[in-house]
């Protein structure tokens, strides 16, 4: 018996659906556990059982041939291919065993008091004195990982501007190549892409941080010289712009859920849980894609070999089968087993990295701010895989 | 959902695959995939006798649903290699500590394996990631008899040399280890004599060895409950067998978060105050397992009874 393949004529990349992509994710996950969409000859997965099924399985749905709609076997690359997102075992392993090390928990201990302190001074700065009406996204989303996590990488103060728009237009370029908010972003990519290139390089970074680690990494041999620069590439890339949305969402979701800054006040131990349930409720990182290298079934489905499949983390996410009121953002939530950050040999590396970003910061504002609330309409960014805010006007009261 | 089903694994198979050596293909009692691994990762197997042994994972990793194992018979060591060979049968089931990596593939451009006895497990492993790399390789693999090699079926290649030692005598390291090119890295495991000869002969950077030191173990892995104390709030939760040390202390009101669930992801890592762990994740290395200041508790435990963590 072969069952009927659910088929919706969705585009994950039209612009209203990039505004609003919660009904999107619904109909995908109603359709059944695998769809077809053949607005670009493509298949999707929303399901939660079915994202996590083929996240975890890297035998099955390769990342080598890109984790955006091109596929590397017949398309080519905007740019040479990432070491560890755009790779497989076993030239995955070196790469992500360095990393995985560089961006450990236990490395991260030794900046944790730092970066505690910093978040503090950013908060003094940002709330003088009393109450205040901001845009939290430039004054505190974006502040706060560019104030410290350049410096922890060891990158150079000159030319930090080219990282937003770098990994903007990287995770756009996950999207098709000849839609709007690719071609918006491609002219300026080469200057972009330069700066980050060169800083990439061993004499242009700190003595001490995240990017010596790496070259360090690689005079043990762990690394070759040629793997290393795109290493600290990844952390370019990956490491900016997802915190700053991270750290949004988490903000956005504090302000509009009633009572949630005041349970958060009072338990202040909840920031880990609170800034997780938001990676959970908002996937800063919305989707990418796999590619499979046999014929692989899913559901009752079978996808061919060779087809790009949208594994749709945010859909599975706000799965109301894995989830009890998934729509909710609730602070009574154990949010564990998201996939927000993704699952499997490629889950995000630097997940400690954002946590503690994000903890510095919450912890930083629970202690002046005893209330916070929505100051006029959020503005959302658009972006083909990333979920993010372009203004949050937030009223801080303390 | 049984956290035991996930640190415990069922022999699926068991094959004599030379003289004194038998493999063992192990899988999730409840057909899940079972935690990723890398070339040169072990697994600690917990015996029901109570004993702890590691073992270098030897199969094929593209298939997610089972590890396999080599196990060699010495009848000088503690007893763990003999239970394996006489008592353990299809369907029992034994315990499962990590996977981890102590001895990494890195990359280079030329390999140089070599490998005596039973120290071609982790090799075996390397050997298929240095085919799949493209990278010039060659396997050079020492044994007292051919009838004592297993894996020599697996290993039809011209560039491996089987090197019986009752045909060919001892493996002729000074040739083997001398005009080396500053790219080639040597990856050597195998009797200590064999790591001991080859650390003398091998200019040191190219080198990387494995030493199977069985680990002294002070207490056996409980398999009796014990106490987990919650710092913070003063709560005592008792954890027993069949529950994760994390899903004990969330039943106790701690919120902790955690991802993989299998200890390779790190997000549950835990600062311990006082106790002893049995750390039985792929994320800590020795220095920090010996330090004993935290505990990944999804899948780690105590040896002792009583555990303090900072929650």
């Amino acid at each position: 018996m072969t069952a009927v393949l659910p088929t919706l004529d969705l585009d994950p990349f039209d612009p209203e659906v990039l505004r609003d992509p919660l009904p999107a994710q619904a109909a995908l996950r109603d359709a059944g556990p695998l769809v077809r969409l053949p607005r670009y000859d493509t298949w999707a997965v929303a399901r939660y059982a079915e994202v996590h099924a083929a996240l975890s399985d890297w035998q099955s749905f390769e990342s080598a041939a890109g984790v955006g709609l091109t596929n590397f076997r017949t398309g080519t690359p905007w740019r040479p291919p990432s070491l560890l997102l755009e790779a497989d075992p076993p030239h995955h392993d070196a790469p992500r065993a360095v990393l995985a090390k560089v961006l450990g928990p236990r490395a991260l201990r030794r900046l944790r008091a730092d970066w505690l302190a910093d978040a503090e001074a950013l908060v003094e700065e940002v709330l003088p004195g009393g109450t205040v009406e901001l845009d939290a996204v430039p004054t505190l989303a974006a502040a706060f990982p560019l104030r410290v996590f350049p410096d922890a990488v060891g990158l150079a103060r000159k030319g930090r501007e080219h990282l937003l728009p770098y990994g903007d237009h990287a995770f756009n370029a996950f999207g098709p190549t000849d839609n709007p908010l690719v071609l918006a972003g491609n002219a300026a990519m080469p200057e972009h892409a330069g700066w980050v290139a060169q800083q990439c390089e061993r004499e242009n970074l700190a003595p001490v941080g995240f990017g010596a680690d790496i070259w360090a990494a690689a005079d043990r041999g762990e690394l070759t010289s040629a793997q290393a620069p795109l290493v600290v590439r990844s952390l370019l890339t990956a490491g900016v712009d997802t915190t700053v949305h991270g750290i949004g969402a988490v903000l956005h979701a504090l302000a509009v859920t009633p009572g949630a800054w005041q349970a958060l006040r009072e338990r202040p131990e909840l920031v880990r849980v609170a800034f997780d349930e938001a990676v959970r409720w908002e996937s800063p990182v919305q989707a990418f894609f796999r590619t499979t290298v046999r014929d692989v079934p899913v559901g009752d489905a079978v996808v061919p070999a060779g087809e790009k499949v949208l594994v749709f983390f945010a859909a599975a996410n706000r799965d109301p089968r894995r989830w009890a009121d998934p729509d909710a953002f609730d602070l009574s939530r154990d949010p564990s087993g998201h996939v927000g950050f993704g699952m499997g040999i490629h889950q995000c590396v630097g997940q400690h990295v954002a946590r503690l970003e994000a903890e510095s910061l919450l912890t930083a504002l629970l202690a002046r701010v005893t209330a916070l609330e929505l100051a006029g309409d959020p503005v959302r960014h658009l972006n083909n895989t990333l979920r993010s805010w372009e203004s949050l006007p937030l009223r801080l009261v303390c | 959902m049984t956290t035991a089903a996930r640190s415990t694994v069922r022999v699926a198979a068991k094959e004599r695959l030379a003289d004194g050596v038998v493999a063992l293909t192990l899988v999730d009692p409840d057909g899940a995939r079972l935690p990723d691994w890398t070339p040169g990762s072990h697994v600690d197997l917990v015996l029901p006798t109570g004993d702890t042994r590691q073992y270098s994972l030897c199969g094929d990793r593209w298939d997610a649903s089972a590890y396999r194992v080599a196990v060699l018979r010495e009848p000088a060591g503690r007893g763990g290699s003999a239970w394996v060979h006489e008592e353990l049968a299809v369907g029992d089931l034994v315990g499962l500590g990590g996977p981890r990596n102590q001895f990494r593939l890195v990359p280079a451009p030329r390999y140089l394996f070599l490998a005596g006895g039973i120290g071609i497990t982790p090799i075996l492993a390397m050997v298929d990631a240095a085919r799949r790399l493209g990278a010039d390789w060659r396997l050079v693999y020492g044994g007292r008899t051919r009838a004592s090699m297993a894996f020599l079926d697996e290993l039809d290649d011209e560039r491996v040399t089987v090197w019986p030692q009752d045909e060919r005598g001892l493996l002729p390291l000074a040739d083997l280890l001398t005009g080396l090119d500053d790219g080639t890295r040597v990856y050597c495991c195998g009797p200590a004599p064999l790591l001991d000869a080859v650390e003398a002969t091998c200019p040191p950077g190219l080198l990387r060895t494995e030493r199977f030191v069985a680990r002294e173990q002070g207490a056996p892995v409980r398999d009796e409950p014990f106490t987990v104390v919650l710092d913070r709030t003063g709560a005592e939760v008792v954890v027993t067998p069949e529950v994760s040390v994390l899903e004990a202390v969330r039943a106790a009101g701690a919120d902790v978060l955690s991802s993989c669930r299998q200890g390779t992801c790190g997000t549950c890592e835990t600062t311990v105050l006082a106790g002893d762990p049995d750390h039985r994740d792929s994320v800590l290395d020795e220095a920090e397992r010996a330090a004993g200041d935290c505990l990944l508790v999804c899948v780690s435990r105590s040896r002792g009874d009583r555990l303090v963590l900072d929650l």
